[in-house]
């Protein structure tokens, strides 16, 4: 402690924190993926979707929110850890209508390369097949909520990115929706292609119009490599 | 987008200062004047508050008594909670909406009446009940409400409803000028701490003459914990927030007692107001704030008048204000921040974003209120009752406190007791009495399950009606929901899920979906095409909600499924089916073909077939 670092474990493998990181943050510095969504580095966490639910000296964390102390002996990738994300990560899936067969955002999907990650082919849960709004009045963008997981990575990047707060939510329970700052719809707002906020959407809810299929289905970011594998390093390498 | 500048809205802005803090009385005032937020009055309050446009509109969605929808000048609220379920609020529903010739969710087209649900309105020792408007109307009937309907039309110039709909008021300080309500305080047993005479501010004087350090050691001497339901101990809770450095730091009561089943905080702040806020002022003075905040829910808005009438007086005494009781260096002061119809506003995190304008989502934690909470500042937000023990434990002694009860809980606690017994009410009890001894008490002695804490605490059986209420047996924040055997209780589990469904805030991602996928399993249990392994399903999905869940609302909303599934397995096991003619019991086929047959306007030639498989 006295070179400012705080020493923790995740898993047994000993690791070192900076003054300030998130459980999440340390791990991943020191080469641990520990599964996530709603997270996304250079944003404020939100600690929403709880994929990232570890267990801190025994009791239920989520990592991206979760400061580290000194001595923390945290689980990350136990039986009973997988099967709860693979619950919520499911859960995810039942509660909209995702059909990655038809997605332009399929293999650069977070949420699809999550599943495949945790063997998800078909949900456990029933589907729920809500009725939710498109909007596609502005010129360059969509907005498919059927496929939004609520996750406001898009609502923090224009925000803490873009300084705009063009995206929200309402509702509540079952019916919290993304919302845009405008009654007409995002085309009535200050959007941009360009902004941070669309590229941080990590499914199919937000989608620049007309370059869907620019890069083709195969040759896709999780069809190279299944999500986390940017992340993880075996203990003790660098 | 003409944002026309209305005048209520200028008015209602600059009354405020333009306070965005303040955001949700400013909208709370603008429904009240307009019966509605329409998309212009929401850009008007972004653009007078310079907000952005969706934190607005997501604040407006948020709360059950804001809305876009128009409503009608008269909007009548009938409470749908399990006792009043049990007390057929169902035909009162019936007999509602056929008077008015309109379904719930509904405005009348002469715009007159709006008919709506909600969520326990604190009356469950006399329900049915419903807010019309402001106005409470409690013990109704099918008739009752018909006739309340019929009154209200045939004074269409009424200015006062109230004058118009409380026939009768009720005992004590409901019969006050400035309440008038027809609501009864049932007050069945006063213990020792809240409910019995006392010395009006001997506890603040004794307290003003300590060090605020003395003050908070006194306390915890006492081993006082919050009586909320979470029972941390409120000495340490001021200890951190005292030490956390800065300058400005808050006490927020919260009197948003919501837990269904609840009344308790009701009857204290109907008829022991002065203790509260005496016991504010103490908090006040132990933690060095000089802001209280009094958060009551929506519901008891009939309150307001009247606790704003005790303020004004404790003010025009030196109770309250610059140098409190003649104490250099002692300013305190405390305002009311109303609710608008949100349960989960009574964890703490999502109290203070409601009391700072937010949408009632809970915050994340660290940081805790102690370090950083309303308006980031270090913050103690006390249920009613626990501020109420504070001021009796300074006014005769810890000493004192810590003998009423049991060892490691002690005082007494207020219990809210309804459902099927004969002496509905508030009881003062020692904590640590036993279940029985307090079943014996109300007159519950056909009592086969009691709901222990609401919907977020336990559903326990007859095995365990030997246990003790305190903090380390039967923990409550003091609701007992008392069901005789002729109770479904697989339906009132699947009711309280509505609740929780209803008032989920969809911030995380199991307590949005996890209860709507426990509720879908439970009524197909209920319908009986359940299976065995459906038993295991609903274990699994509860405890997923329980662990993943991100605050207090969540963690404990599978608790109706969890705990009767542990203590009344045989009931779900009686439902259960055996798959007949090979198929699978949880699919509807004949369901299935008739939804496709409708989609398709034709008829399955399987249909009738398939019908007497089942």
């Amino acid at each position: 402690m006295t070179d400012g670092t705080i020493p923790l474990t995740v898993d047994g493998r000993p690791i070192e924190a900076r003054p300030g990181q998130t459980i999440l943050e340390a791990a991943e510095a020191a080469g641990i993926y520990i599964p996530r969504l709603c997270w996304l580095q250079g944003l404020s966490p939100s600690g929403s979707c709880r994929v990232c639910t570890v267990r801190v000296n025994g009791r239920p964390q989520a990592a991206c929110t979760q400061p580290a102390a000194p001595g923390m002996v945290v689980e990350n990738d136990t039986e009973e850890l997988r099967a709860l994300r693979r619950d919520l990560i499911d859960m995810l899936f039942v509660e909209g209508n995702h059909f990655c067969m038809f997605c332009e955002k399929s293999g650069n999907c977070e949420l699809q390369a999550l599943a495949y990650r945790f063997g998800i082919t078909a949900p456990k849960y029933p589907f729920l097949f809500p009725q939710r709004e498109l909007d596609a009045t502005h010129p360059d963008l969509l907005i498919d909520r059927n496929r939004c997981i609520l996750c406001g990575r898009c609502a923090r990047a224009s925000r803490e990115l873009d300084g705009k707060a063009l995206f929200g939510f309402t509702g509540r329970g079952p019916n919290r929706r993304l919302a845009v700052g405008a009654a007409a719809g995002l085309g009535a707002t200050a959007a941009d292609a360009a902004d941070r906020a669309m590229a941080a959407c990590p499914t199919g809810a937000l989608l620049a119009k007309r370059v869907g299929y620019a890069v083709p289905v195969g040759r896709r970011r999780y069809d190279q490599a299944p999500i986390g594998s940017e992340v993880a390093r075996p203990a003790g390498g660098e | 987008m003409t944002t026309s500048a209305t005048p209520p809205l200028d008015e209602v802005l600059g009354s405020f200062e333009h306070d965005r803090s303040r955001l949700l009385d400013i909208l709370l005032a603008l429904q009240r004047r307009l019966g509605q937020l329409d998309d212009a009055t929401i850009d008007g309050v972004a653009a007078g508050l310079g907000l952005p446009r969706v934190d607005v509109a997501s604040v407006v969605s948020f709360y059950s008594f804001l809305g876009g929808q128009r409503r009608g000048r008269v909007v009548i609220r009938l409470c749908n909670d399990v006792p009043d379920l049990l007390m057929g609020a169902d035909r009162v529903a019936a007999g509602l909406e056929e008077e008015l010739g309109i379904r719930f969710g509904e405005t009348t087209p002469d715009g007159r009446f709006t008919l709506e649900h909600a969520s326990c309105i604190g009356m469950s020792d006399q329900a049915p009940a419903a807010l019309i408007n402001d106005v409470v109307v409690p013990n109704l009937g099918q008739g009752a409400a018909r006739r309340l309907v019929r009154e209200i039309r045939a004074n269409p110039d009424a200015k006062d409803l109230r004058r118009l709909l409380v026939r009768e008021y009720g005992d004590g300080q409901n019969a006050h000028a400035l309440v008038r309500a027809a609501v009864k305080n049932n007050l069945r047993h006063a213990g020792e701490v809240v409910f019995a005479e006392r010395e009006a501010n001997a506890g603040l004087a004794k307290a003003l003459a300590m060090s605020p350090a003395e003050v908070i050691r006194e306390v915890k001497t006492a081993r006082l914990r919050g009586r909320g339901g979470a029972g941390f101990p409120t000495g340490l809770k001021w200890e951190f927030t005292r030490a956390a450095t800065s300058d400005q730091r808050y006490l927020i009561c919260n009197a948003d007692e919501g837990e269904p089943g609840t009344f308790k905080d009701r009857v204290v702040l109907t008829e022991r107001p002065d203790l509260l806020f005496e016991g504010m002022t103490i908090a006040g003075y132990a933690l060095g704030a000089s802001k209280g905040i009094l958060y009551l829910r929506g519901e008891y808005a009939y309150l307001l008048e009247y606790l704003e009438h005790v303020l004004a007086w404790r003010r025009a005494h030196g109770l309250l204000g610059r140098r409190v009781y003649g104490r250099p260096g002692f300013d305190f002061d405390i305002r009311i921040q109303l609710g608008a119809g949100a349960y989960v506003c009574g964890e703490e995190t999502a109290l203070i974003a409601s009391a700072e304008g937010l949408r009632g989502d809970p915050k994340n934690r660290p940081p805790f209120p102690a370090q950083r909470g309303y308006l980031g500042q270090p913050t103690s937000v006390n249920n009613v009752e626990t501020l109420c023990c504070v001021a009796r434990i300074l006014e005769m002694g810890s000493g004192w406190f810590a003998s009423l009860g049991s060892r490691k809980s002690t005082g007494t606690k207020l219990l809210s007791i309804s459902g099927d017994c004969t002496q509905r009410g508030v009881y003062e009890l020692p904590l640590g009495t036993r279940l029985a001894a307090v079943l014996e008490q109300c007159g519950a002695e056909e009592a086969r399950a009691v709901l222990v804490g609401g919907p977020s605490g336990r559903m326990v059986g007859e095995a365990d009606f030997d246990r003790e209420l305190c903090f380390d047996d039967l923990s409550t924040g003091g609701a007992l929901v008392v069901f005789d055997g002729s109770r479904d209780l697989l339906e009132i589990a699947s009711s309280y899920l509505d609740f929780f469904i209803h008032e989920s805030c969809g911030y995380c991602t199991p307590c949005r979906v996890g209860n709507v996928l426990l509720k879908e399993r439970l009524d197909r249990i209920r319908a009986g095409r359940g299976e065995a392994a459906d038993l295991d399903y609903l274990q699994g999905l509860g405890e997923t909600i329980r662990t993943a869940s991100r605050c207090g609302l969540g963690q404990t909303s599978p608790n109706p499924v969890l705990s009767t599934l542990s203590a009344f397995r045989p009931l779900y096991e009686a439902r259960l089916t055996r798959s007949t003619a090979g198929l699978q019991p949880g699919f509807d086929l004949g369901a299935s073909l008739a939804e496709a047959g409708a989609r398709v306007g034709a008829r399955s030639l399987h249909f009738e077939t398939v019908r007497d498989l089942r």
